[in-house]
């Protein structure tokens, strides 16, 4: 076999490119039509990972055109990791300067969202906090603790109506979006992630419980952003799906 | 027989007291307390229990799970190179110019409409 690995991994990545020579196949013969389909078999197999992981993305767009798409990306950025479960990661950035699609602002932030929904499918198990420990806090513990939220949680912030985009394309009869910026939380409190609609202030709350500040940061940092910040709904949120995973060393 | 309420003075010295000891205390804590007693008693009806429900695998609704975990194989088997770059015309297939959405603040475009790419073409 007098074929380089790297001059094996150019020419599957190339459609125009010569198969390598020094393929042979069982009776010697030169591989070359085995070699074509070797070289489809990992573009196609490749943007079928990526139709199951941007299912949204690809209702945008439409099938045919996502395949196209697909195809370039995974020339463009072929697998670093075995694990397919995580390929893909740099999609949203791709979308952003491929050119048929640039010109549609929110599909990388659509691609983000559907990034953070896999990999929250992926994180692991975590049995949330007991919101009971909430009622037993004085109202100063209160404000010092730092919240944890569970391994699944994904924050994802975003210009765009990406939580509305996102029903229009997964829910029969969801309303048609319309333009608001929309934070997104992602936890899987049972055994499928789920979007969750931020309130205003929602996504900056978030953000900063993710980055350990105290709840009384958190607080002033939402109600910063919008005057009427509801905690209550916010909280509501948090402890009906599950994502609080510890209220926190408050001593 | 009741007390007359004019010889129940200790009683009304209570809320002075009381509101001396709540100085003390942020306004701001007390009023996120409350906030977050209204979010347990909302959410006690809604909390999901995850520990309540066992992990059973496989039984997702076709097309419910495919945010999941990534194909890896296929049996495509052809020897020319699928998805060349000239399907755009097929954008109505999409729902991208379905969603009208208004031009950003920098005033770059809106929905956009999507171009044929002139790559990969056939020879």
């Amino acid at each position: 076999m007098a074929v380089s690995q790297t001059s094996f991994t150019d020419a599957i990545f190339d459609p125009t490119a010569p198969r390598p020579d020094g393929l042979s196949d069982g009776q010697g013969q030169a591989a070359g039509r085995r070699f074509d389909v070797y070289r489809n078999n990992v573009i196609a197999s490749l943007t079928e990972a990526l139709q199951a992981a941007f299912p949204v993305i690809e209702k945008l767009v439409g099938e045919a055109n996502f395949k196209v798409l697909a195809g370039d990306f995974v020339r463009a950025h072929p697998p670093s990791s075995p694990l397919m479960m995580f390929y893909g990661a740099e999609l949203p950035i791709f979308l952003k300067s491929y050119g048929p699609v640039s010109s549609i602002q929110y599909l990388p932030d659509v691609a983000r969202l559907e990034t953070a929904i896999r990999e929250s499918y992926h994180e692991g198990d975590a049995v949330p906090a007991d919101p009971a420990v909430f009622g037993s806090l004085s109202p100063e513990a209160l404000m010092a603790s730092r919240l944890t939220l569970v391994p699944s949680a994904r924050l994802v912030r975003s210009a765009w109506p990406i939580h509305a985009i996102w029903r229009f394309n997964r829910e029969d009869g969801a309303p048609k979006p319309e333009m608001t910026p929309q934070d997104v939380l992602i936890v899987r409190p049972n055994l499928d992630p789920q979007p969750l609609l931020l309130p205003a202030g929602g996504g900056t709350f978030v953000a900063r419980l993710l980055a350990r500040d105290t709840l009384r940061d958190a607080l002033d940092a939402a109600a910063q952003e919008f005057g009427d910040f509801d905690l209550t709904q916010t909280l509501t949120l948090l402890i009906s799906n599950a994502a609080i995973l510890d209220i926190g060393d408050t001593t | 027989m009741q007390t007359p309420y004019y010889k129940q003075a200790a009683r009304y010295a209570w809320p002075n007291r009381e509101k001396e000891t709540n100085m003390a205390i942020d306004p701001k804590s007390i009023a996120v307390a409350g906030a977050v007693a209204a979010a347990l008693t909302a959410s006690m009806t809604t909390t999901v229990h995850a520990q309540a429900k066992e992990k059973c695998y496989g039984v997702s609704l076709a097309g419910e799970n495919d945010c999941a975990a990534g194909a890896g194989t296929t049996c495509a088997g052809t020897s020319t190179v699928d998805y060349q770059g000239n399907a755009w015309t097929l954008v109505d297939t999409g729902t991208c110019s379905e969603i009208d959405l208004p031009a950003m603040a920098d005033g770059t475009a809106r929905e956009g409409s999507l171009e044929e790419l002139d790559r990969d073409l056939p020879a």
